[in-house]
């Protein structure tokens, strides 16, 4: 296998505050519950979430469904908005930053979906929606634009003669190529990446996440990059957050995530991960038991405790914080 | 009526579940789409045949015509748009191609049932769970109405759902995704079928649940004995699932072997290049942050309005030949229980294969 080293970018060791510092997130969702209309309830899909990434660098988020992980993505672009907390980018708070100055945040930020049919306007060429943050930002017009949106098509593996073609006209992975050319346009510092693999066939999959690693050498952008899909995120990451019902259970190198990890919920996630490999007898695959809890009605103490095959009588009821077990390997558990 | 349902209970172990018995025999299916484009052969030619007790995996990406075929072994394209046109599914000493409906209808569901990919679709949400599972019940099996409820509360403790009693008065839309999925489980197995369909069964839930879920399906093949048909296109799935794997492109089977073989020594150059392309746990482990990049396998899926000339797979292969070009390679015997359709892995050259 070609291998490729990335240790000029996203080294994690860069001097000075993170390109990205989110502290104490917090997103809940109301919901109407009765006929009452003060009688209301909350979805805790983000509750005090703390993590930052480096210039460069790409920070894996997994978790299963309805872990807060998208939430965590949208909030930061504040496409949705937080209930608490403060995103900082580049030094500067944009949590509390007035609608109209979102805008020039923006630029520095971009974000890949993980539905290529439905996030591209499908009554716009290609070239006009890879071409369209460069106008709406005035960056660019006319000649420039028409220039730059060739180099960026080149630059994704799409050709220049597809420039004029509709969304329909697309395979599903050259559509994510679109959507990377159009995130790429602003050359923005961060990419929010959510599931931008996961409807992709296996073998187009490879490519696009060989492409993401390749531009992230190339331009350094850093990316925050959301999946279910463990296998892919140890590919893609430096570094990985596993994320549970809202909170982040633990959070390290990838390395160290991966060959040393510590919360039951990261065991339990990487176990059940089928081998690709029939001669690979599985020995001690932990099943969980149950389903995951509502977020609405989130268990008291650890939130895991109600299918964690270790717990104890003291994580019904006290809630364990993250703390550092090593250099950049933090856990919540109380048994750690 | 031929088929009759034997009721033998053998005990198969684990490890060896398969028999010689072939229970279900596919020959030369062919199923085609009607469509502006023109006719789309979505399933061209595919032969296969299931053993009893068995797990075959049939594998591929999307547009191979692997749900396809699943679906037309029970007659179920929708004939607006698409018509099986050729072949034969062989079950017992029936070609189910060419059953009445109303005979047709007392294999589905009874001797051969199907699941899928999204249990909410499928299920019927003005229904509690246990009426649908009774309904199919009475249908196939005639029993009155609190044997059948007694039968599907039966299922639902075998599919592990925990406070059956509650359960089976729950509409689906009050159980999770994993839950939903036991219940179509539960209904599928309720009549003692010979042959399962699975088409996708785990590629909705989120992976503990898709443990949870494999382990049921192997579960429920050893205590029933039933055949699985498992259509997936998660090689991980695969291997732990499979005992066979026949795999699919563009409407056709390039490879077939047992699973082990699949995934050891791959014959297709298609079947060696998906393999190489999935990401694997523990293979990306470099020190400090280095990565390291997949193997890929160059272009995407023929449209199938669109197909190259001879081998389908040549314009992506990088051992593609001229002849490859002008004659589509047969699906050939390259080793015991081996089959792959490909003219660069070395066999005979005695064969010109049909052009």
């Amino acid at each position: 296998m070609e291998q490729h080293d990335s240790t000029a970018s996203g080294t994690g060791a860069s001097t000075g505050a993170p390109l990205l510092d989110v502290r104490g997130l917090k997103k809940y969702f109301s919901v109407k519950n009765g006929v009452l209309p003060s009688s209301k309830d909350y979805v805790y899909a983000v509750d005090d979430v703390s993590f930052h990434v480096e210039t460069g660098e790409t920070l894996g988020v997994v978790g299963e469904s309805g872990c807060g992980k998208s939430t965590v993505g949208r909030t930061i672009l504040r496409l949705i908005e937080p209930t608490a907390g403060k995103i900082i980018i580049d030094n500067q708070d944009i949590s509390a930053a007035p609608r109209a100055d979102l805008r020039s945040f923006r630029r520095q930020m971009q974000i890949i979906f993980q539905d290529p049919y439905s996030s591209l306007n499908p009554r716009m060429t290609a070239g006009q929606i890879v071409g369209e943050p460069l106008r709406v930002h005035n960056i660019a017009n006319g000649s420039e634009i028409r220039d730059r949106v060739a180099d960026l098509f080149q630059r994704v593996g799409l050709r220049k003669d597809q420039i004029n073609r509709y969304p329909h006209e697309f395979s599903g992975g050259q559509r994510q190529r679109i959507g990377i050319a159009r995130a790429l346009a602003l050359e923005p510092k961060l990419i929010i990446a959510d599931e931008p693999v996961s409807a992709l066939d296996v073998s187009i999959q490879a490519q696009v996440i060989n492409l993401l690693m390749d531009l992230q050498d190339e331009f350094g952008i850093a990316f925050l990059f959301i999946a279910h899909d463990l296998s892919v995120v140890e590919r893609l990451s430096h570094r990985v957050a596993v994320m549970y019902l809202g909170r982040i259970v633990e959070i390290a190198d990838r390395n160290s995530l991966f060959t040393n990890p510590q919360h039951p919920y990261t065991q339990a996630l990487l176990s059940a991960v089928p081998v690709p490999d029939p001669s690979r007898k599985k020995v001690q695959r932990t099943i969980l038991k149950g389903d995951i809890p509502s977020p609405m009605s989130p268990p008291t103490g650890c939130l895991f405790h109600t299918r964690c095959p270790v717990a104890k009588a003291s994580c019904k009821t006290d809630v364990p914080q993250l703390k550092e077990i090593a250099p950049g390997h933090q856990v919540s558990c109380h048994l750690r | 009526m031929e088929i009759s349902k034997s009721s033998d209970n053998s005990e198969q172990s684990e490890r060896q579940p398969s028999s010689d018995e072939i229970v279900l025999t596919v020959d030369n299916l062919q199923t085609h789409f009607f469509t502006q484009q023109g006719t789309l052969p979505a399933v061209d030619g595919v032969s296969f045949e299931l053993h009893r007790g068995e797990i075959l995996g049939l594998v591929g990406e999307s547009g191979c015509g692997k749900s396809v075929t699943s679906l037309s072994i029970l007659r179920l394209i929708p004939s607006r748009s698409g018509k099986v046109v050729g072949g034969s599914v062989k079950y017992g000493k029936v070609d189910l191609l060419n059953l009445g409906e109303k005979e047709l209808r007392d294999i589905r569901g009874n001797e051969i049932s199907m699941i899928f990919q999204e249990p909410m679709t499928a299920l019927n949400p003005v229904m509690t769970v246990g009426d649908q599972i009774i309904e199919t019940i009475r249908i196939h099996q005639k029993l009155p109405k609190n044997e059948a409820r007694a039968r599907a509360l039966e299922m639902l403790k075998l599919v592990n759902i925990p406070a059956p009693e509650k359960r089976i008065d729950t509409y689906p839309h009050e159980l999770s995704g994993g839950m939903r999925q036991r219940i179509m489980i539960a209904m599928a197995l309720s009549c003692d079928p010979k042959i399962l369909i699975a088409d996708e069964p785990t590629t909705a839930l989120d992976v503990t649940i898709q443990a949870q879920i494999m382990d049921l399906l192997q579960e429920m093949r050893r205590i029933l004995g039933a055949a699985i048909i498992m259509i997936t296109h998660d090689l991980g799935v695969i291997a732990e699932m499979a005992d066979r794997v026949v795999v699919m492109y563009a409407g056709r089977i390039v490879e077939e072997a047992p699973v082990r073989e699949i995934f050891s020594t791959p014959l297709h150059p298609y079947t060696q290049g998906l393999l190489k392309a999935v990401p694997r746990l523990g293979e990306a482990e470099l020190p400090g942050q280095a990565r390291s990049r997949l193997s890929t396998i160059p272009g995407t899926v023929p449209a199938l309005s669109d197909l190259p000339s001879g081998c389908a797979f040549r314009p992506r292969c990088a051992a593609a030949t001229a002849r490859c070009e002008a004659e589509r390679p047969p699906l050939e015997q390259k080793a015991a229980g081996h089959r792959a359709a490909c003219w660069n892995t070395r066999t005979d050259t005695t064969t010109n294969g049909r052009s």
